[in-house]
């Protein structure tokens, strides 16, 4: 009988390798070699080119940002895609205007290399972004966030001050004086 | 002498049987190689393009999922319609369907350009899609299948499987239905646009189902060396006659109503006569060697007797039911798209006008085969575990009163 | 768009163009606005479905051999030429957003070249089969891919009447940050969403009036006094394959 068994593990392992399966198709091969984790507080992680404003440095207060950019990419993601709310503040193409770092030549580091922004706290922590399959992972037009600083709030809907700056602003600077 | 109607795990020792699960289990290991190539580096190794979309993965893919609600019949028509003769064969019905319908999907789901995204295929749903439909009705289909599998093996719950089958039954015409309209939906296209490729589609799956159960059950009780006895078989394979032409008046139907709409005759003739390909499968593969001959085989008063021509026959509908998916999913994306009837493309950017090219690269075909191998895996693994096969399908176990019955 | 230390395109300097033009109107008569945009929409409000947006093209204005509107939309969202990065994919396997068709008419031999993209329908067959909801079709008409939840199925191209659609075969790099688009997801013309969103014109119709060809008017068909509603009232528009009742938000005259 223990064959048997052993045959209906092998069945289970199978259904279980099945239900991985798709992610294991897109999986990088080409693991990483070997080396001594890191601790946290000793990844090189490189100030911004620029600052979105004095009081806040980023565009949230910095330990917001560290724990929940990906909400806030998220949001805009939809907003932008689905409504046509393009707001600078929490724009990914923003994140990369004033992260992007560059190498000893003077060119962007792709996000390929551990030194590029997203790259640096991603590869420590292992979790695999897609976001670049799509997106350009260095900065290729200049920043707009100071022509378009609309939509302060990430939430235009849940809070009533949000978004007032562009609605007033627009309306300011196309009708008479 | 009578005899009881028993259920057994198969033997599982033998040489044979391992090197039956290596050879599938290398067929596997290949088509996972292949997903992992294609998906590396992306479809541009494939032989599908912006024309040709859906390729040979799809017309694997969809010829299990065909043939696994198809599969299921044997069941239900001993269960529904309650003839004692396939109730002993239902355990194996019920299998085969999740087997296959499960090869099929992993087929479907490699193919995907984001085959990482499942869970996004599972949780983001658009209700008028006729595919996420699908998804619901080949999970459903499972999870039900399952349940009257489970109802007719455990014997406490042996007297609810009726009510189980019959779910089943319904919902495998359901998910057909959906396969079919998958296809039917698509106005666009010229070789599509016609809601009689649902109920098409749910006749060419009772012929390929009952085909692939036909050629398991011969193969199954061969190697095994358990008696299969020729009431059973012969019942088959005259059911298999009438399900083949059934579906041989199907595509004669769907033909002759393309060839009244004068806009659809430039699709009629392209696969009725100038199709290259998709011609010569169409009339040789698809009518002469997977209608004409396996009719006249079962049909013939002696060669419809011998159990290799029986075997032949069901190979053969299973070979002329793949290209019959080749030459209606192939063929009708490779005819070009009508924009402006009564007008000549003079010239055109991506090949406006054109018939379009595509030859299978070795990844594809990989994949649709490493499917059917899981399917196969599966079921060999399952009747060697758990009691699928009853010990003997003689005569007289199956059904002593099978003369009085008829 | 290889040498990303020179951030500059074309795109963006006639994005500075049209603002210094708007600009220079203000100057010149401060207080009566005469380029004020009739559906200015700040950036942090939803695009609303009181508008369509729409295109019509002339045929009969379409330069034969002309293929402005083709390189112009390659080089606003960067692909064909514009995108070294798709260089394994087969010809028949690369994107296309647009494409310029020579058609003859069989009885009367009169030849007719247009250009032909997504045609923003109202009921897009595209929409309709999406499994996941990505393909979508915004508040204002315009049909678009939320390649974030596409899945990669193809069955959008499947259905689609115009072959609009393009599946991405590969790796693709240093793509336009207002043009997202990457391997496996399937894309097509967005109407040049993003400057729509600011006012802007989509690039093949900005580049068909460069030529002074004139073909193509961008607008809202459900403004009655912008230029495409009253150019459609006086003389109507075809749309391609209106036997299958799409209600295409591009038109076409002289076909």
């Amino acid at each position: 009988m223990s064959q048997a068994k052993l045959l209906q593990r092998l069945f289970a392992l199978m259904i279980g390798t099945l239900l991985l399966l798709p992610l294991a198709a897109t999986a990088d091969e080409d693991e990483e070699e070997e080396h001594e984790p890191l601790p946290f507080s000793e990844l090189v992680i490189t100030e911004p080119a620029q600052r979105y404003s004095e009081e806040t440095g980023c565009v949230a207060p910095e330990e917001e940002m560290r724990r929940n950019h990906m909400e806030y990419i998220l949001h805009q993601r939809d907003e932008t895609m689905h409504k046509g709310i393009r707001t600078r503040q929490f724009s990914l193409e923003e994140c990369i205007n004033c992260h992007a770092i560059k190498d000893d030549n003077g060119e962007y580091v792709r996000v390929e290399d551990e030194r590029h922004f997203c790259a640096t706290c991603h590869t420590y922590a292992s979790v695999k972004i897609d976001c670049f399959q799509c997106h350009s992972d260095v900065p290729v037009r200049a920043s707009r966030l100071r022509t378009q600083q609309s939509g302060l709030a990430p939430h235009p809907y849940d809070k009533p001050f949000a978004g007032k700056l562009a609605s007033e602003t627009l309306p300011l600077l196309t009708t008479e004086e | 002498m009578k005899q009881v109607l028993n259920y057994r795990e198969t033997e599982g020792k033998s040489t044979g049987f391992w090197i039956l699960l290596g050879g599938l289990g290398a067929l596997i290991g290949l088509a996972l190689g292949s997903v992992l190539y294609m998906e590396h580096e992306g479809h541009y190794v494939t032989g599908m393009n912006n024309q040709i979309v859906w390729g040979m993965p799809h017309v694997f893919a969809i010829f299990l999922i065909v043939a696994a609600s198809g599969a299921l019949n044997v069941a239900s028509i001993g269960t529904v319609f309650g003839k004692s003769l396939y109730k002993p064969l239902g355990r194996l019905s019920a299998l085969l369907a999740i087997a296959l319908l499960i090869g099929g999907l992993m087929i479907l789901v490699l193919d995907l350009g984001h085959p990482d995204r499942l869970i996004v295929a599972m949780t983001y749903y658009n209700f008028k899609s006729i595919f996420a439909w699908n998804i619901i009705l080949y999970n459903g289909f499972i999870a039900i299948t399952a349940v009257y599998l489970w109802f007719m093996m455990e014997r406490k719950m042996n007297k609810y499987y009726p009510v189980a089958g019959f779910f089943a039954f319904i919902w495998r015409l359901i998910l057909t239905t959906g396969t079919g309209s998958i296809f039917g939906f698509l106005v666009a296209r010229q070789a599509y646009d016609a809601a009689l490729l649902a109920p098409m589609f749910v006749i060419m799956s009772f012929a390929y189902g009952l085909a692939v159960f036909i050629l398991v059950l011969m193969a199954g009780y061969a190697w095994t060396g358990r008696p299969l006895g020729d009431a059973v078989l012969f019942r088959l394979k005259n059911l298999l006659g009438v399900f083949i032409a059934s579906v041989f008046y199907f595509v004669v139907v769907y033909h002759l109503t393309n060839l009244y709409a004068t806009e659809h005759h430039g699709v009629e003739r392209f696969i009725l006569m100038d199709g290259g390909i998709y011609t010569k499968l169409f009339w040789i593969v698809q009518i002469l060697l997977g209608t004409l001959l396996p009719l006249a085989m079962i049909y013939h008063p002696t060669i419809g007797k011998s159990r290799p021509a029986i075997a032949t026959a069901a190979a053969l509908v299973i070979i002329g039911g793949f290209a019959q998916l080749y030459v209606l999913l192939i063929g009708g994306q490779a005819y070009p798209l009508v924009l402006f009837p009564g007008h000549e493309i003079v010239s055109g950017g991506f090949f406006e006008g054109q018939i379009n090219e595509y030859s299978p690269s070795i990844w594809e075909i990989s994949l649709g085969v490493g499917g059917v191998a899981l399917s196969l895996i599966m079921v060999t693994i399952a009747v060697r575990v758990l009691k699928f096969l009853p010990t003997s399908l003689e005569d007289s176990v199956v059904d002593p009163h099978a003369a009085k019955a008829d | 768009m290889s040498d990303t230390s020179k951030p500059i395109d074309p795109s963006r300097r006639q994005f500075v163009t049209r603002a210094g033009g708007a600009a220079g109107a203000a100057a010149i008569a401060p207080g009566v606005f005469l380029t004020t945009p009739a559906q200015a929409k700040p950036a942090d409000q939803p695009v609303s479905s009181e508008n369509r947006w729409g295109i019509l093209i002339d045929a009969n204005k379409c330069g034969n051999g002309c293929n402005a509107c083709v390189t112009a939309c390659e080089e606003e969202n960067g692909w064909g030429s514009a995108d070294p990065s798709e260089d394994r994919s087969r010809p028949d396997q690369k994107a296309h957003w647009i494409r310029k068709v020579t058609i003859r008419d069989k009885a009367t031999q009169h030849v007719t070249t247009l250009p032909l993209m997504c045609q923003h329908c109202e009921t897009p067959p595209c929409v309709d089969v999406c499994p996941t909801g990505a393909s979508f079709k915004r508040a204002d008409g315009i049909v678009l891919v939320d390649k974030h939840i596409c899945i990669g199925c193809r069955y959008c191209m499947m259905a689609c009447p115009y072959k609009a659609r393009s599946f991405i075969h590969e790796d693709l790099k240093d793509q336009r940050p207002w043009a997202p688009r990457g391997k496996g997801t399937v894309e097509s013309c967005t109407m040049c969403v993003h400057r729509v969103d600011e006012d802007g014109t989509p690039a093949c119709v900005e580049a068909c009036n460069a030529e002074t060809h004139k073909a193509m008017v961008f607008g809202d068909l459900y403004d009655e006094n912008s230029e495409i509603s009253q150019e459609l009232k006086k003389h109507g528009g075809k749309e391609i394959r209106a036997d299958l009742g799409l209600n295409t938000g591009v038109r076409y005259r002289g076909i």
